[in-house]
């Protein structure tokens, strides 16, 4: 696979270099880490602090700005970031009034974010977490926190971020972003697995004919692998998943998010787009709003998910809170 | 240097033979890497690598007092530096084990037994995971629990280390009958069947460079 790139081992450093580089006025690099801040912090109010491995650009670091997060602590391409990364991050942000985690739920994350936490209580600063668990393929309802996070990141971020900015303490910050994990549920589609930077294979194998429902961002295991259909029949498959499991029903209101993998595109989600706006109108759901992007992405992985964040009054006044970043408006 | 049999390590021996692991590690990087790639993402060799190459620069610019010094200092460089579950995992694996052990400056056998012991409790502790799970403990719980029972024989180190290490292996051989249950590669199920875990390969690579290191310091 074709890469535009340096040495691998510099991949992660010049990616944040690069972001640093365009955006200084509103961001600034943690020293010594993989970690950048949003520079314009209120000290009085509390901190978000986000994170994961590299490779998901936009996420994470795309998602540190106005009304979301105020830092983010990066690892390297696909693995969680060290403690040592997280706590620099942490004491870099504005601290006084408490820290919320928010990540998604992975193993490597869960570990390294845990341990920064008591490195941060340690030093007298405040944390709480919320992990991220929308992805409705990789655990059953029962099990939701032990469900993968993936593009909901986008939702509880937001959420909290907003929570955060119109002065809320850090224990009603983490309920909101709790409440919008828990109300925010996702279903992804792979067509073609992407490759991750130096290396040769890609990061799974797909035949060229198949595709796999539920395929998570790190090419985890689906839910079942079917061959190519259209976009009207993955629309109707997905939502079928979706809206069993979040308990949607005529006359709820709903966000929702079309995120593409990395190469599929704008015309590809649209396309789905209308199938999952005629389907969901049919069903008496009123979509509140829609944002069709490619937020989460797994480098040239092709294939989409769906997002749905179910509204109630509280969660709306966060989502339609204003928010900024050079990849996320509100 | 002692030419005879090796049955004490002092600080600096466990010092020359964390470095030699360390070297170990780095030179197993691809080795690793392709052993990940089958069921992981294939960054386990990059990921020890990067732990070893800073534990092997901490290591050899400070000056230790105490056995304890050296491994904790090793764990918490590898925790600080790698990132991923494993960055946690075998941090924790060298750092831990010293915590509830008083301050040595030389180790026999039942020494190494003790710190090994506290290092798998610790990694099942935090990693929340046992025997079976298809995961580095494979690996590192046969060998300790053979380090134990060999601690009251008359064993050079060298065939106490040659016992956990072929331990070890064995451990790693059983990864490859497991369906994985933790980390990212849980998620492939009855996919993993048929390979063997790289963290477990691993924990085999440490034991079988700490008994290299110590048998080519023998007489």
């Amino acid at each position: 696979m074709k890469k535009i790139m340096n040495q691998e081992e510099n991949v992660m450093e010049e990616t944040l270099q690069g972001f640093i580089d365009a955006y200084a006025a509103d961001y600034e690099r943690v020293d010594g880490v993989n970690g950048v801040i949003y520079r314009h912090m209120d000290p009085d109010k509390v901190s978000v602090i986000t994170g994961g491995g590299a490779g998901h650009e936009p996420l994470f670091v795309g998602f540190a700005g106005k009304g979301l997060a105020s830092g983010a602590a990066m690892g390297n391409v696909f693995a969680a970031p060290n403690p040592d990364t997280i706590l620099e991050v942490t004491k870099a942000v504005e601290n006084k009034a408490g820290v919320l985690y928010i990540y998604g739920n992975y193993a490597g994350d869960v570990l390294n974010f845990d341990m920064a936490s008591e490195l941060a209580e340690m030093e007298d600063i405040e944390t709480r977490t919320v992990k991220v668990s929308d992805d409705v393929a990789s655990a059953s309802k029962e099990n939701k926190e032990e469900r993968r996070g993936i593009a909901g990141d986008v939702f509880v971020i937001k959420a909290a971020g907003a929570a955060a900015d119109a002065g809320l303490s850090l224990d009603e910050v983490t309920r909101i972003a709790a409440k919008a994990n828990e109300n925010t549920h996702s279903i992804g589609v792979g067509i073609s697995p992407g490759t991750s930077p130096g290396k040769k294979a890609p990061m799974f194998e797909l035949p060229d004919n198949q595709i796999e429902f539920g395929l998570g961002i790190h090419g985890e295991k689906g839910i079942r692998r079917a061959e190519m259909m259209s976009a009207d029949d993955l629309a109707d498959e997905m939502l079928d998943h979706l809206l069993a499991d979040a308990a949607l029903e005529s006359g709820d209101e709903a966000v929702i998010l079309l995120n593409g993998l990395g190469s599929t595109t704008l015309m590809e989600l649209l396309i789905v787009n209308q199938k999952v706006h005629k389907e969901l109108l049919a069903k008496g759901i009123t979509v509140y709003d829609t944002d069709v992007n490619s937020y989460c992405t797994t480098q040239e992985m092709g294939g989409f998910s769906i997002t749905i964040l179910k509204l109630d009054e509280e969660l709306k006044t966060y989502y339609d809170a204003p928010a900024h970043s050079p990849y996320y408006h509100k | 240097m002692e030419k005879q049999t090796m049955n004490h390590l002092s600080v600096d021996d466990v010092k020359q033979m964390l470095l030699y692991v360390g070297e170990t590690i780095t030179a197993s990087k691809d080795y690793l890497g392709q052993i990940d790639a089958e069921i992981g993402d294939g960054d386990h060799g990059t990921g020890m690598a990067t732990g070893a190459e800073a534990f092997m620069k901490k290591l050899r610019e400070s000056e230790f007092e105490t056995i304890n010094d050296v491994f904790k200092t090793t764990g918490m460089e590898m925790m600080k530096s790698m990132g991923g579950a494993s960055g946690i995992i075998f941090g924790t694996m060298f750092s831990d084990g010293v915590k509830q052990l008083e301050s040595k400056s030389s180790i026999d056998h039942t020494g190494l037994a003790d710190i090994f012991r506290g290092s798998l409790d610790s990694v099942k502790k935090r990693g929340k995971a046992d025997v079976g799970d298809k995961t580095m403990i494979d690996a590192l719980d046969p060998a300790v629990q053979t380090l134990e029972s060999d601690a009251s024989k008359e064993w050079t180190l060298t065939e106490v280390l040659k016992h956990a290490e072929e331990a070890a292996w064995n451990g790693v051989e059983e990864t490859k009958q497991i369906t994985a249950k933790h980390g990212r590669a849980k998620t492939l199920g009855e996919r993993t069947k048929g390979y063997q875990d790289a963290g477990a390969t691993s924990v085999w690579l440490i034991f079988k460079s700490m008994r290299e290191w110590v048998e080519q310091h023998e007489g």
